[in-house]
C-alpha cells in the first residue's frame, strides 16, 4: 500500500513560538529523514517452521467483552484467526417472541448496552411503523437528542478502551468524565443511568424535566474542548499513528461485500449512512456532514468517529434549538396509557390503563425492518407480527456482529500486537454480537 | 499455634523518652486490615455491568480509594472475583476455572441482577445465579447496580474480610464439587433456585 | 470542516428521493421497481410479490433463490450489492411453512428489498447457500443454522456459533422449543460444566498448526472420531 506522510508531534522538540508543541514532519518518500511510519509489510513466510496456536479470550481486557479469539502465529504474524463467539448468548429474540411490545423495549437497553437509549428508539421506530403510527414532532426531535447523546456516549467508551489497548490511559478518564455528565442529563431525563427504557411505542417514557435543555446547551458548549485535548494528544502523536496508520485494511468492495457499516465501512470510502440515506426521525432536515475515510484502516476509523462525535454535537445544537412544544405522546389510547392522575381516580381510565398494561397493543398482522444508524453501524429491528399482543419474530440486525466476521480477513498478515489495535477498532459489544 | 514467647519476651518495657513508636495489634487486625485495603480485584466483565465497573474505577467514582484500581487480569493474581453482568451456560466453565485459577484467600462479588439471580433473562440460555457455579461472598443488587451500589458492595466485603479469624481453619479451604456432576450444590436445590417466580410465570406461553 | 484530509461530506445519493417513514399504507403501496423486474425476468421462480408498510416483499422459489440473488447483485439495473440481513421466521401456526428472509440493500439506487423463500416443514430444512454472493452471509447463516436448524447449502463452515457445538438441547428459535430450554436447570448447568474449558481447540484448529500428524497414532485416531482434547 502506498507511503502517506502524517505530520507527528514529538514530544522533545520543543515548542513553537506560539507555544504549541513543534510538528515535525515524518518520513516521506523523496528522503525526508526521520521515523518511517508503513503499513507492515505482507506476510513473509521466511522461515519453514511450525505454526504457534495462541488463544485470546474469552476473558481477556482487550477483547472487550467475551469474545475468543485463536489465532495460528508464524513468528509473530497471524497466519489465520478463528473467531469463537457466543459466551454472551442470552437469547433475546426468543424472549422477545414471549413479551409484549413494550416490555421489549427493556431488553432493547441490554442488547447494545453502550448504546442504550438509541435502541430504545430504534426499537420504538420499528414497532410504530407496524402499528402504523406516527409520534409527534416534539417526541422525534427529543428522540434525535437521545440518539446523538447515546452515539457520543458509544462513542466515549470505544474511545477510551481503545486508548488502553493501544498504551496510552488518561484519554480513557477524560472520556468517562464526560460520560458521567451524558449519565447525569440521562438520568434527569428517565431517571436510569444505563438501562433507559426511554421510549414507549407511540412516545417516551417520560418529558424532558424543565431545565434540562440548559444542561444540554451546557454539554454542546464544552463538550468540544474536551474533543480538542484528546484530538491534541492522540490524533497526530507519533505512537499513536505508528499503531494504527495502515492496519486491517479494508477495500470499499471488499468492505459492501462482508457487510461492513456504520463507521467500519465509511471509513473505507463509501458513503452510505442511514440517517442520510434511508433517513427517520426527519433526519434529512438536519445539517450535518457524514465523516468518510479513504484508506479504510485503523487510523481513518478513529478519524471517522471522532469526526462523527463532532457532528453529534451539531445536531445535538440544531435539535435543542428547533425542540417544538406540545404533548410528546400520540393521542391514541390503542397505544398509550391515560394520565396516572385519572388512571388512580377515573373508572374507565384505570379500566383503560389495566387492558394497555395487561393486553397489550396489537398491532394488525405485517412486518416491518426498521434500521437506524447506530454507533456501530446500521442496526435494525425486524419485527414480524400475527395480530397478537407479542411478536411472532423479533430480530435484530447486530451491526457489529457483522463488522466482526470480517476480522479474520482484517488480521491476517498483520502482528499480533495489531490484532488488539484491530479489534478495539471494530468497537465491538458483545452483548449485541450474541444476544 | 504452638508458639510460645520465651519468659524474657513476655513482658514488654516502654521508654516514652526513645522517641521510639511502636504499635501493639492482633495479628489477625493486621493482616486482615491488610487484606481488606488492598483487595485486587479480577474484572470479570461480561455485560452492562462491565460498563458501570468501568465508571466505577474511572476518574469520578475513583476506585483507587479503596485500594483496588490495579485491575488483576490474571486470575492467579487476584483476590476478588467481580462478575459483572450475565453468565450464559457457555460462560459456565470458564468462570469455574477462572475462580479455581485464583488462590486463597479469595472472595468473589456477584454484580447486578444477571450474575446474581439471572434477572430477566429466565431462558433457555442464562445460568439462573453464578452461586450455582461458584461461592459468593456480596451479592450487589441493581441492573445495573450504579457505581455507588458496587462501592457499597466493595465495604461490605471489607467488613467481611476484616472480622475474618486467622485461627478459623477450614474458611479458606478450598470447596471440592460433586465429583459425578461438578456442582457444589445439590442439584435438587439448583431446581428449586431456577423456578421461575413473580411476573415471568404468567408470561411464558408465546402469542395471547 | 475539513481537519483532515481524510474527512469529506457525505450526502445524499443526487437525485433520488430519500424514503420516509410519513404516509406509508399498510398495504398495496406502490412496490419497488426491482419487484416487477424480477417478474419480468424470472416469471415462474417469484411466487408473489407483497407491499407491507411500505416495504417490498418478494416472495421466491427456494430452488432458484441462488439464482435470483445473484441477479439482483449483478444486473446493472438492479446492483443490490449490500445483504442487511439474514434470518428465519418460524409462525406460531405449525402449518405455516418456515421462511428464510434476506434483506437487501442497493447502496448506488438507495433501494432496500426483502426477498423470502418458503421452506415446508416436515422434510429436512435446506436452502442454498449465498455465501459466495455475499461474504456478509458467512455467519448471518451460521447463526440462521444455530437458531433454527436450516441447513444452507454451499456454505463451508457450517456449524453451531452461539451454542457451544455440542449443545444437546435443540434449535432455541424454533417454535416447539420451549422458552426455558429442554432440561432441567441442573441439568442445563451439569452438561455446560461438563466441557472442558481447555478443550478449546477443534479438530480443524489443531489440523492447522501442523501438530496433528505429529500426534501419537491412537491419539489421532480418537480425535478423527470426534473427541475434544486440550494442548
Amino acid at each position: 500500500m502506498d507511503r502517506r506522510t502524517v505530520e507527528v508531534e514529538l514530544s522533545t522538540t520543543g515548542l513553537d513560538a506560539s507555544g504549541k508543541p513543534q510538528r515535525v514532519p515524518i518520513l516521506t518518500d523523496d528522503g525526508g529523514g526521520g521515523l518511517a511510519v508503513q503499513a507492515p509489510p505482507g506476510i513473509e513466510p521466511d522461515l519453514e517452521g511450525e505454526h504457534m496456536l495462541i488463544n485470546i479470550g474469552p476473558q481477556h481486557p482487550a477483547t472487550h467483552g467475551v469474545l475468543r479469539l485463536v489465532l495460528e502465529l508464524d513468528g509473530e504474524t497471524v497466519v489465520r484467526c478463528i473467531p469463537h463467539i457466543g459466551y454472551l448468548h442470552c437469547g433475546f429474540e426468543k424472549i422477545g417472541e414471549y413479551r409484549q411490545y413494550n416490555q421489549i423495549i427493556c431488553w432493547t437497553d441490554r442488547e447494545d448496552y453502550l448504546n442504550s437509549i438509541g435502541n430504545n428508539v430504534a426499537f420504538a421506530l420499528g414497532a410504530e411503523r407496524l402499528f402504523g403510527i406516527e409520534t409527534t414532532e416534539r417526541c422525534k426531535v427529543l428522540r434525535v437528542i437521545a440518539s446523538e447523546l447515546s452515539r457520543i456516549m458509544s462513542h466515549l467508551v470505544w474511545l477510551g478502551t481503545f486508548c488502553i489497548d493501544i498504551g496510552a490511559f488518561t484519554p480513557f478518564l477524560w472520556a468517562f468524565q464526560r460520560r458521567e455528565e451524558i449519565y447525569r442529563l440521562i438520568e434527569k431525563w428517565v431517571g436510569a443511568r444505563l438501562t433507559t427504557s426511554a421510549t414507549r411505542v407511540g412516545g417516551m417514557a417520560a418529558d424532558i424535566p424543565s431545565g434540562w435543555m440548559d444542561g444540554l446547551r451546557q454539554f454542546n458548549r464544552t463538550f468540544p474542548h474536551t474533543l480538542d485535548e484528546i484530538d491534541r494528544v492522540l490524533t497526530k502523536n507519533a505512537i499513536w499513528v505508528g499503531r494504527t496508520i495502515g492496519l486491517g485494511v479494508m477495500t470499499p468492495e471488499e468492505a459492501i461485500n462482508w457487510g461492513l457499516s456504520g463507521p467500519m465501512l465509511r471509513a473505507s470510502g463509501v458513503d452510505y449512512d442511514v440517517r442520510k440515506d434511508f433517513p427517520y426521525l426527519d433526519y434529512e432536515t438536519y445539517d450535518f456532514e457524514v465523516p468518510v475515510g479513504t484508506n479504510g484502516d485503523v487510523y481513518d476509523r478513529y478519524l471517522v468517529r471522532f469526526e462523527e462525535m463532532r457532528q453529534s454535537v451539531r445536531i445535538l445544537q440544531q435539535a435543542a434549538d428547533r425542540l417544538p412544544d406540545g404533548p410528546v405522546n400520540i393521542d391514541d389510547p390503542r397505544v398509550i396509557l391515560p394520565p396516572k392522575s385519572k388512571a388512580t381516580s377515573e373508572m374507565e381510565s384505570m379500566i383503560h390503563h389495566f387492558k394497555v398494561v395487561m393486553e397489550g397493543p396489537r398491532p394488525p398482522i405485517g412486518e416491518s425492518y426498521v434500521a437506524v444508524e447506530s454507533p456501530k453501524g446500521e442496526k435494525g429491528y425486524y419485527m414480524v407480527s400475527d395480530g397478537t399482543a407479542k411478536p411472532v419474530r423479533w430480530r435484530i440486525r447486530p451491526p457489529s456482529f457483522v463488522n466482526l466476521a470480517a476480522i479474520p480477513k482484517m488480521v491476517e498478515g498483520h502482528l499480533l500486537s495489531d490484532v488488539i489495535a484491530i479489534n478495539a477498532s471494530i468497537d465491538i459489544v458483545m452483548g449485541e454480537i450474541d444476544r | 499455634m504452638g508458639l510460645t514467647a520465651p519468659a524474657e519476651h513476655r513482658t514488654v518495657s516502654y521508654a516514652p523518652e526513645s522517641q521510639e513508636g511502636w504499635v501493639a495489634t492482633r495479628l489477625d487486625f493486621l493482616v486482615n486490615w491488610a487484606r481488606a485495603n488492598s483487595l485486587w480485584p479480577m474484572p470479570f466483565g461480561t455485560a452492562c455491568c462491565a460498563i458501570e465497573f468501568m465508571a466505577t474505577a474511572a476518574s469520578d467514582f475513583d476506585l483507587a480509594r479503596f485500594g483496588m484500581e490495579r485491575m488483576s487480569y490474571s486470575p492467579r493474581q487476584a483476590d476478588v472475583l467481580i462478575c459483572a453482568g450475565r453468565v450464559p451456560f457457555k460462560l459456565a466453565p470458564i468462570i469455574r476455572r477462572i475462580w479455581q485459577q485464583m488462590p486463597q484467600p479469595k472472595w468473589c462479588i456477584s454484580m447486578g441482577a444477571c450474575a446474581s439471580t439471572g434477572g430477566m433473562f429466565d431462558n433457555y440460555a442464562v445460568v439462573q445465579g453464578i452461586d450455582t457455579i461458584i461461592p459468593v461472598d456480596v451479592y450487589v443488587p441493581g441492573c445495573p447496580p450504579r457505581p455507588e451500589g458496587l462501592l457499597y458492595g466493595i465495604r461490605m466485603l471489607q467488613e467481611k474480610v476484616k472480622n475474618e479469624r486467622a485461627a478459623d481453619a477450614g474458611t479458606r479451604d478450598e470447596m471440592e464439587p460433586d465429583p459425578s456432576s461438578q456442582l457444589y450444590i445439590p442439584p435438587s436445590v439448583i431446581d428449586e433456585l431456577g423456578e421461575p417466580f413473580g411476573n415471568s410465570v404468567n408470561q411464558t406461553r408465546s402469542g395471547l | 470542516m475539513s481537519r483532515f484530509e481524510v474527512v469529506r461530506t457525505g450526502a445524499s445519493a443526487p437525485g433520488v428521493e430519500p424514503a420516509t417513514q410519513r404516509n406509508v399504507a399498510h398495504r398495496n403501496a406502490d412496490p419497488n421497481p426491482s419487484a416487477k423486474a424480477l417478474q419480468e425476468k424470472f416469471s415462474s421462480a417469484i411466487k408473489r410479490v407483497e407491499v407491507i408498510w411500505g416495504e417490498t416483499v418478494v416472495y421466491v422459489d427456494p430452488a432458484s433463490v441462488h439464482e435470483v440473488m445473484g441477479w439482483l447483485r449483478d444486473e446493472p439495473s438492479q446492483r443490490y450489492d449490500f445483504l442487511s440481513d439474514l434470518t428465519a421466521v418460524e409462525y406460531r401456526d405449525a402449518e405455516v411453512p418456515i421462511e428464510v428472509v434476506w434483506h437487501l440493500r442497493s447502496l448506488p439506487f438507495r433501494r432496500f428489498l426483502r426477498v423470502k423463500a418458503q421452506i415446508p416443514k416436515g422434510k429436512p430444512l435446506e436452502i442454498a447457500s449465498v455465501y459466495d454472493l455475499y461474504r456478509a452471509a458467512d455467519w448471518l447463516e451460521r447463526e440462521c443454522y444455530d437458531m433454527f436448524g436450516i441447513r444452507f447449502h454451499g456454505h463451508p463452515d457450517l456449524r453451531r456459533i452461539l451454542m457451544w457445538e455440542s449443545y444437546t438441547e435443540g434449535f432455541p428459535l424454533r417454535k416447539d422449543f420451549p422458552l426455558r430450554g429442554r432440561f432441567s436447570r441442573s441439568e442445563q448447568l451439569r452438561q455446560a460444566l461438563a466441557q472442558n474449558p481447555e478443550a478449546r481447540y477443534s479438530m480443524e484448529e489443531l489440523t492447522i498448526a501442523d501438530a496433528f500428524a505429529e500426534l501419537p497414532a491412537d491419539m489421532r485416531e480418537r480425535l478423527g472420531k470426534g473427541e475434544r482434547t486440550g494442548e
